[in-house]
């Protein structure tokens, strides 16, 4: 049965793993980096990098310090009565004492810290309903390093793909060494300006070794990835071949008159993770099967 | 570029700082605290009213970190420590330095030019330690001897960790003006056109 206390559970072991564990996809392309790699500095860095992964994955510490703000995509079956959201909040709130998370979710204003992670809607959580009957709920905990260097452009539509690729090569160019490069970019094409803010978002939620359905919007993933990293900036901005792990771009029809582009730039430390919770209260953790 | 390889106890000289250069390598032994933004603000906020922080910054190491910690007991015990985006401290940095004259200041990304300069006028150099490698940072710090401004929360206070063989650290702004970031920008700027062309947007 799926209850709130279930729901709970699976959010505390949800972070955990999330926290603790990276997920396969940016292991090996971390790894692909240290291969590439030719010079002592980055590949000093990266060498950083994979021990700590290790490190973490050994003693289930939180591989990085910064365990972000709590944000959810849940998916719902149809006529389920029971309070999901509870269940997360509540789930946060005590992940944050037992694994630990970092609290770091304050008032934007007075900048006050309640310590639990737990404020007004924080934990965030966007709810789909589908024709599953199971909820799935995926978690990305992402640090403000690199959040703080994301960014919305309303382009017109006669600036297209030329401005579009202009628009993601300065959100690099001006992020440089802050967002704990080699970063992810995820992009949110169309829409509107809060959608395609959404979209950007969305799409660091797929796997960075799984290209777009649509040949077109691959080729631009791929095109895009290649190119950035002759930038030269580097793992952490001290150089080298690794700028980024890799481009995952989304797309919504938008109006006729509108170009809207959101890059969200995510760190190396790309943590996100996914739990299904069945009718017979069986629960499967995909991403974090290994 | 010919790296050394130094480590060092806190306090530490002006002496000792300036024989670093960038690229070199230190690992740290001793006391380092840690300090972003809230530090920055209220410590310049009482300094000038003349007032003191709770610890004494001076030779001694300022890390930009708000780490996990867990109590255990009557103890703080470290979770994990990797470092924060050190340029959101540019516009505090160089008064930072000019005030309380640390030796070093540990953080990730680098810092601007006028931070750059204050560390060559004050004898104060900047470590640049892997991001997100917090588990691997950790494991340096022997033991927290406490907090203060806790009421900033767990990120914003000010750590008190002891510290042995923390590393490795890498100088990325020694005290003579150089700076591995503003070397690593000039290679971009330079690659910018490269990057134009083949992404068709020259």
């Amino acid at each position: 049965m799926i209850s709130e206390k279930l729901v709970k559970d699976v959010t505390i072991e949800l972070l955990r793993k999330t926290v603790t564990k990276m997920t396969d996809d940016v292991v090996n392309e971390l790894k692909n980096a240290m291969k590439n790699e030719t010079e002592e500095v980055p590949r000093m860095q990266l060498k950083a990098i994979l021990d700590n992964l290790d490190l973490a994955e050994k003693t289930k510490a939180p591989l990085c310090q910064d365990t972000g703000v709590t944000i959810f995509y849940v998916n719902l079956p149809r006529c389920l009565n029971v309070d999901v959201e509870k269940g997360i909040v509540e789930g946060v709130r005590e992940a944050t004492k037992t694994v630990p998370l970092r609290p770091n979710a304050v008032h934007p204003l007075t900048r006050k810290n309640p310590g639990d992670n737990v404020g007004r809607k924080m934990p965030y959580v966007n709810f789909k309903v589908w024709d599953k009957d199971y909820v799935e709920m995926t978690v990305m905990t992402k640090g403000a390093g690199s959040e703080n260097m994301s960014q919305l452009a309303m382009l017109t539509p006669s600036q297209g793909i030329k401005g579009i690729k202009e628009f993601i090569l300065n959100v690099v160019l001006r992020a440089g060494s802050n967002p704990c490069p080699p970063t992810i970019l995820g992009v949110g094409i169309g829409g509107s300006s809060d959608i395609a803010t959404k979209l950007a978002k969305e799409a660091l939620l797929r796997p960075i070794d799984k290209p777009n359905e649509d040949p077109d919007i691959a080729s631009m993933e791929k095109e895009l990835k290649d190119a950035l990293n002759d930038l030269g900036i580097g793992v952490m901005g001290l150089g080298g071949k690794t700028t980024v792990l890799g481009v995952n771009i989304e797309y919504a029809y938008c109006h006729t008159a509108s170009l809207p582009v959101a890059v969200n730039v995510q760190c190396w430390a790309a943590r996100r993770g996914t739990a299904q919770i069945f009718p017979d209260g069986k629960v499967k953790y995909p991403t974090h099967e290994r | 570029m010919r790296q050394m390889q130094a480590r060092l106890k806190t306090p530490i000289s002006e002496e000792q700082i300036r024989k670093l250069n960038v690229g070199d390598i230190v690992y740290l032994d001793g006391t380092v605290y840690t300090g972003r933004d809230e530090v920055h603000i209220h410590a310049l906020e009482k300094a000038e009213h003349g007032e003191k922080p709770p610890v004494d910054f001076d030779r001694a190491v300022l890390y930009h970190c708000g780490p996990i910690m867990k109590k255990v007991g009557e103890e703080w015990v470290m979770v994990a420590a990797g470092p924060t985006t050190s340029s959101r401290m540019n516009s505090l940095e160089p008064k930072f330095i000019e005030k309380f004259r640390p030796a070093a200041i540990i953080g990730k990304g680098g810092m601007s030019q006028p931070t750059i300069d204050a560390m060559a006028k004050f004898g104060t150099v900047y470590l640049a330690i892997t991001g997100g490698a917090a588990v691997l940072a950790a494991k340096g710090v022997k033991k927290v001897h406490g907090v203060h401004w806790f009421e900033f929360g767990m990120p914003e206070a000010i750590w008190v960790l002891e510290t042995e063989n923390f590393g490795p650290l890498i100088v990325g702004i020694d005290s003579h003006g150089k700076s591995l970031f503003a070397d690593v920008d000039a290679v971009v700027k330079g690659n910018v056109d490269k990057v134009k062309k083949k992404l068709k947007i020259a």
